[in-house]
């Protein structure tokens, strides 16, 4: 931990001149949350991979810079090439974040339904404060690691969403992160807050997107909490640039029989870390994580998910896939901890990955932890390439060589695509993942049509 | 079965059935652990040099390590100078040269654990390295094996036979500074058995040995050094049983296995340490090492263990599969009842071309027991064409208890295929109501599906070993049903 000392002391002297700054230094609550988080930063530092949970990541790149907040952004460098990303054939609520900054004039969060707020995390500060004070660094713990904690110390903006018992929220809700060129490495911190009352609906779409090819880092910390019979379906797809680092973390507090659906889409960054944490904190309540993490090139990508059974009768589906080409190296952890008490908890967990070329890695390390006796949990794991078999049938039925690798690299990836309900987001990944696919050109419209 | 449960339930009432203290004078150091015990220990084994050297130099390493922390294990802390690093049986003295020759008094000991020594030996066609205490007294069938070619004798007669073979491979596989207990082994172990098989010879007869700690304090550190030539073959199978105790004791083995071209050694251990009783109290630390090295190209080694006992396991025996075509396996039954914990598992390096590894754990866990599966399946870059199949599964019994899979898998290699699938589950109502409608009492029901749950496992096991692990598994889940 001295290793990183002097960062720390460049962190939190920057916290010192920019606390002023930050939203809601009015609120003594909030000024305490950010004083523990810088507290546990001091003492954690960034975590190296002697931590078990950073064992496979080594975030050394990422401390070779120092990040300075991102501010005074220039708005007028979107480029067009983000249109895509925006989601233009879906109909949303959007609100727009630029370099951790809300964006007003890029928002249409208008048209919402009675009993649902949707505002910027500044003005919910000012508007609700009682409500971010019940929920706010309730649920992720900001001592988990030392981005959590420089999360909690610096958060800036965000989105928070509110829905009350029984509210219905028909059009998806879409938040759009844009990170801008900058000549400094500069960091976003992000901080989202859903909280759904008893039995409502609704969708959420998390986009984090580059418009420019500079060195930064986003830190983000989402946090949702579900009432008795609320259903949530969460949508995160991450395609920033390059070079970019990107770590997550989505801490998800379940009530009874609610619902949770995650769809996690991890394409872009030179190094992306994601934690998806889900506790199912009341009976019967259910949850379903699906993945799909692309590398090539030097990428790293890191997913760790925790689902924590807490209580009799929850119910976890978990399917991870990963695509892996050129020097990727992805990691895969999955954590089922069923804690006693929780009888008749019931879990399945899968992590499949396909290795493309000589040089990429895959580490994955399902993981179960019971304590209860009356369950039902089951992992699997794989990591392999192309069968040749599946090659060669392709191959005697007059499809070429090039044409059949994409074909069978599209078909394991579409496993995981074909279960996003929401067809323009499914585009939106397809598209994705056929710019990583080698051969992808070989693939006409008419072959993926018969697929699907 | 029905006879076999009837039994099940007598022994079940028992208190643990081994726990019975044999007193024989031993010639014991004064407990405690510095550079002056390690050199009285080499000795005392008259030992060449270059042993003093080693030891001495694991001796210094292990001070500078601390003890590891990551296994999902609560270790009560080990104070190491209270240990005594050094106790033989006084008869060793006179060197006893056949059977009739032995201490009568360790001989009773052996007829109370049921194993009377010549008798079983004849009668099973083993040859057996009885090791009381950290001494071998007994070796039978040495002649027989002599005759092949065959080395099978205690690890500090290996020493001063073979010092040439025991320099050449001795830390070859587990080096001294590998872990801590690894090292603490190094440093001060006493003795162990070894096994040589020369070139294209396949031992005519399983090789055995019966592990017994008994005098109080006394910690055993083993060594076991087992080398099999090219194209040889051995089967040599492990067994342990203690004496009750209320303090705990302390075993650091460590097992090295070299297989060269060619060469396939069988490796299977039956353990059933004093587990500690109900509350927790006392019990054996069974802090083990082991690992093989499939040196040679079409080489084979395989673990199959059956772990009942001892209050804490730590142990991944290990497969480093170097030779192209070599093959890896890992068969394991680990039960944790009562307070037991158990992090046990497997690591299987794959380094050569068209490598092969199986790994399949039972874990059964019932009353307060803990019981982890901790495993690693590594594919190198060079490892052209792999294949690993990783099945664990674990039962639990009771709502006290906890299973839990720790499985890593780092694949490097993109020709590699890694397949790891693991489940959880308990007994269900419909198998056990299936048995009681065909008129099993709950008991037998249990034990039946309990066995047929480890039948992958046992059906790896030679023979004698596979009815004893299924008489010792009933014995062990003693109080689990219901």
């Amino acid at each position: 931990m001295s290793a990183v000392t002097p960062l720390a002391d460049h962190y939190a002297g920057v916290f010192a001149d920019l606390r002023k700054a930050l939203p809601g230094r009015q609120l003594p609550w909030l000024e305490a949350i950010r004083e523990r988080g810088m507290a546990a930063f001091t003492e954690l530092g960034f975590p190296t991979t002697r931590n078990e949970q950073w064992k496979y990541t080594n975030v050394r790149q990422l401390t070779k810079h120092t990040f300075a907040p991102a501010h005074g952004a220039v708005r007028s460098t979107l480029s067009s090439g983000l249109d895509q990303s925006w989601l233009p054939d879906l109909k949303t609520h959007r609100l727009a974040f630029i370099d951790g900054q809300y964006a007003p004039e890029l928002s249409a969060p208008q048209g919402l339904p009675d009993g649902v707020k949707l505002s910027p995390l500044s003005l919910a500060l000012q508007q609700s404060p009682e409500l971010l004070e019940e929920h706010l660094a309730h649920y992720a713990h900001g001592g988990a690691n030392g981005f959590a904690a420089l999360n909690e110390a610096f958060m800036q903006e965000g989105a928070v969403l509110q829905l009350a018992d029984g509210a219905v929220l028909e059009t998806p809700v879409h938040l759009v992160f844009v990170a801008t060129e900058h000549a400094q490495p500069v960091w976003q911190t992000l901080r989202n807050l859903i909280v759904a009352g008893a039995n409502s609906q609704a969708a959420v779409i998390e986009t984090y997107v580059s418009a420019g090819k500079s060195v930064y880092l986003t830190n983000t910390v989402s946090e949702t909490v579900l009432g008795q019979g609320a259903r949530l379906h969460h949508y995160k797809l991450q395609e920033e640039g390059l070079e970019a680092f990107h770590v997550a973390t989505h801490q998800v507090h379940q009530g009874r029989d609610s619902d949770f659906e995650s769809h996690s889409l991890s394409a872009g960054a030179r190094l992306a870390r994601n934690d998806l944490n889900v506790g199912l904190a009341a009976e019967g309540a259910n949850c379903r994580l699906y993945g799909l993490y692309i590398g090539g090139g030097r990428q790293h990508v890191d997913n760790h998910t925790r689902i924590d059974h807490r209580e009799p009768h929850g119910t976890s589906r978990e399917l991870y896939k990963g695509v892996l080409g050129g020097r990727a190296r992805a990691v895969f952890n999955g954590q089922v901890y069923v804690h006693p008490h929780a009888q008749r908890s019931d879990a399945e967990q899968s992590n499949n990955n396909l290795l493309l070329s000589g040089d990429a890695e895959v580490d994955t390390k399902p993981q179960l932890e019971i304590y209860a006796d009356d369950v039902k949990c089951s992992h699997g794991a794989t990591v392999g390439q192309l069968d040749e078999n599946m090659l060669y049938y392709l191959r005697t039925r007059g499809i070429d060589e090039a044409h059949a690798r994409a074909l069978l690299t599209y078909g394991f990836a579409h496993d995981v695509v074909e279960r996003i309900p929401l067809a323009p987001i499914r585009e939106n990944v397809e598209r994705l993942l056929m710019a990583q696919l080698p051969h992808a050109d070989a693939l006409d419209d008419e072959l993926v049509g018969e697929l699907t | 079965m029905a006879a076999d449960n009837q039994e099940v339930a007598e022994i079940v009432k028992r208190e643990y059935e081994h726990g019975f203290y044999t007193e024989v004078d031993a010639d014991t150091v004064p407990p405690g652990l510095n550079e002056d015990v390690i050199r009285l220990i080499s000795k005392k084994k008259n030992e060449p040099q270059f042993m003093l050297d080693w030891r001495l130099k694991a001796y210094r390493h292990w001070l500078t390590m601390r003890p590891p922390n990551w296994a999902k294990l609560q270790i009560a802390p080990i104070d190491y100078q209270a240990i005594s690093y050094y106790s033989a049986p006084r008869s060793k003295a006179d060197g006893p040269k056949s059977l009739d020759e032995v201490d009568p008094k360790l001989l009773e000991t052996y007829e109370k654990l049921g194993i009377p020594l010549h008798e079983r030996a004849a009668l099973a066609g083993v040859a057996v390295d009885a090791v009381f205490d950290s001494v071998s007294v007994a070796t039978t069938f040495k002649d027989k094996l002599a005759k092949e070619g065959i080395i099978f004798c205690a690890f500090s007669e290996a020493v001063q036979d073979h010092p040439a073979l025991i320099e050449q491979y001795l830390g070859s596989v587990v080096p001294y500074g590998d872990n801590y207990f690894a090292a603490l082994n190094s440093a001060v172990f006493t003795d162990g058995s070894f096994v040589f098989i020369p070139k294209g010879v396949r031992c005519p007869m399983e090789l055995s040995t019966y592990f017994r700690i008994n005098a109080a304090n006394t910690g055993q550190f083993e060594r076991t050094l087992i080398i099999a030539e090219d194209q040889a073959y051995v089967s040599y199978l492990e067994g342990c049983t203690a004496p009750m105790r209320d303090e705990n004791q302390l075993h650091a083995a460590v097992v090295e296995l070299v297989a060269l071209e060619g060469a396939e050694i069988k490796y299977s251990t039956v353990q059933n340490w004093y587990p500690g009783d109900e509350e927790g109290r006392g019990g054996i630390y069974n802090f083990v090492t082991k690992r093989g090295e499939c040196r040679g190209n079409d080489s084979k080694i395989s673990w199959t263990q059956v772990e009942t006992g001892s209050a804490i396991t730590w142990k991944y025996p290990s497969c480093i599969l170097r030779g192209d075509n070599s093959v890896g396996a890992f068969y394991s039954v680990a039960l944790s009842n009562l307070c037991q914990q158990a992090d046990t598992g497997t690591k299987m390096i794959h380094l050569g071309k068209n490598t092969r590894s199986t790994i399949v754990s039972k874990g059964i866990s019932a009353g307060r027991g803990q019981n982890a599966y901790r495993g690693l399946v590594q594919i190198g870059r060079g490892a052209d064409d792999a294949r690993n199949y990783t099945q664990c599964d674990s039962l639990l019994m009771g709502d006290r208890c906890g299973a839990h899979t720790f499985p890593y898998m780092e694949v490097k290699n993109p020709t590699a295929k890694v397949e790891h699938e693991a489940s959880t589950s308990k007994i269900s109502e419909d198998q056990l109501f299936y048995c009681r409608s065909r008129g099993l009492s709950d008991e037998d029901a249990v034990s039946m599906i309990v066995n047929g749950f480890c039948k992958q496992v046992f059906r790896e096991l030679p023979m004698e070993f596979a009815v004893e692990a299924q008489k010792l598994l009933s014995v062990s889940l003693e109080g689990a049903v219901g």
